[in-house]
């Protein structure tokens, strides 16, 4: 058993596993009829994992998994694009190494630079500005991926590029919000959400007020939480808290990395660069209203849709996903990653089918890496 | 690419840039810090920063620092950081 070893404070993690019971027996929660709670960030879900939580939580404590993985939510014609790109002659094509392995209708990022096509995994994209720098021949694309904890570094890395003048470097802008496809998960019939874990780092940079809407429009509470187990717990135990009180409010667990309202020059830069789009398409969930970013017209000249003409644009919609792949029904807590025909089978982390087995923060990924190993309470 | 990872900031290397040395877990890597950098730049110099794709997105304190670092060890995401990191330096070759 390896309870006191595995938590850096065992205590802790315990009393509050002790509290959060208790309040769940309180409002009535039972294996039967649990207490859905939707981690929306894919490193609460590795953390969840990681540690056991939803073994070592009550019963009546479910864990929806929720959208908040970028890698796991980019639609195959997205990969299908940046294939394109990274094609033409003379690109050098660069991108966060988690979208390297996600599959494309063809091939992915990975296979096509196998065969060929120049593209670099880098770190940031400062790393694709400084490509840029150096290589005044070639024309740099930057494959900017992610919610807003990526979001504001892009933008930040085409108003230098505007600065310097630059006119070989690109974004493909493929960035997306959090609290939009919370919305739309919330006007699903069919989707049973009592309360939520909000994101930590996605909240550094916007703050706590987008989700508003949450706790008056919907009558949900949300917890803004840290990464440690017992950071998790403490907002379990919140969250359960708000709902035998009968209340609905956004809490911030994480106040010592989280401002009330966001990083401000983050969001000066996103005001600047971007704009929304009048809908994008999600893996999975479909078209999302004002879900995603485009860049404006007057930094048109990084934008690598406007500079090569491919892009969502430009594409036809909602592109069909791999036959048999259930990944759709897993982001939406229809199907438990184990539930899919492929689990383990036809959709390993060695030869994913679906994007949820890529990332380390997919919930498939998780099952799959941490089923072997429990955390098993004493 | 998600969680930022805790550095400590040791120099300012271009100020017009925003441009500051970090070290993380040991590894040396230039980080623009245009999101914590208040009036003073110099102030920054030992502070502790999260760090997203090469930005310094927050402040924190050293204790905070040492406790997330923990963390992304544990779910191995520290590790996953400091490969991206020494990929890019492949990739600008």
């Amino acid at each position: 058993m390896k309870f006191a070893s595995e938590f850096r404070d065992p205590v802790a993690a315990r009393a509050l596993l002790t509290a959060i019971a208790a309040k769940a027996d309180q409002i009535g929660a039972t294996r039967a009829k649990p207490v859905h709670i939707m981690e929306i960030c894919g490193g609460h879900t590795h953390s969840i994992f990681r540690y056991g939580l939803d073994k070592l939580i009550h019963d009546g404590v479910e864990f929806i998994h929720g959208p908040g993985c970028p890698v796991c939510v980019l639609p195959m014609a997205r990969v299908d694009e940046c294939v394109e790109i990274a094609e033409i002659p003379g690109v050098i094509f660069t991108t966060f190494g988690d979208a390297m392995r996600v599959p494309g209708h063809k091939k992915s990022l990975m296979q096509a630079k196998s065969a060929g096509a120049d593209i670099r995994m880098v770190y940031s994209p400062l790393d694709a500005l400084e490509l840029a720098r150096r290589n005044p021949d070639r024309q740099v694309v930057f494959f900017g991926l992610g919610f807003e904890t990526t979001t504001p570094s892009t933008a930040l890395s085409i108003q230098q590029a505007a600065r310097e003048g630059l006119t070989n470097f690109s974004v493909f802008c493929n960035h997306i919000t959090v609290p939009e496809p919370i919305k739309a998960l919330l006007n699903d019939p069919d989707m049973t959400l009592d309360g939520f874990i909000g994101p930590g780092h996605v909240s550094m940079v916007i703050g706590i007020h987008p989700y508003d809407f949450i706790a008056r429009d919907y009558g949900k509470p949300l917890v803004v939480a840290g990464f440690e187990p017992t950071d998790l717990l403490q907002s379990v135990l919140m969250v359960l808290t708000q709902i035998a009180e009968g209340r609905a409010q956004i809490e911030n667990q994480y106040a010592r990395v989280v401002p009330e309202h966001g990083n401000p020059v983050s969001l000066a830069a996103i005001a600047d660069v971007y704009e929304r789009r009048p809908s994008f398409e999600w893996r999975g969930l479909g078209e999302i209203d004002a879900s995603g970013l485009r860049i404006r017209a007057k930094y048109a000249a990084f934008d690598a849709e406007e500079k090569f003409g491919i892009g969502y644009a430009a594409a036809s919609r909602n592109v069909p996903e791999t036959p048999g792949c259930a990944c759709g029904s897993v982001m939406t807590g229809r199907l438990k990653p184990t539930q899919c025909p492929q689990f383990g089978t036809g959709c390993t982390p060695d030869m994913p089918l679906g994007a949820l087995m890529v990332s380390s923060e997919g919930a498939c990924a998780a099952y799959w890496q941490y089923s072997g190993a429990r955390v098993v309470a004493e | 690419m998600c969680l930022g990872i805790p550095g400590r900031i040791t120099a300012i290397t271009d100020p017009v840039r925003l441009m500051a040395m970090a070290e993380v877990s040991g590894v040396r890597r230039e980080v623009n810090v245009a999101c914590i950098a208040g009036n003073q730049l110099d102030d920054l110099v030992g502070q502790w920063a999260l760090i997203h794709v090469g930005f310094a997105m927050s402040l924190i304190d050293e204790d905070e620092a040492e406790k997330t670092l923990e963390a992304l060890r544990e779910l191995g995401e520290a590790q996953e950081t400091l490969d991206q990191m020494a990929q890019s330096v492949e990739a600008l070759r």
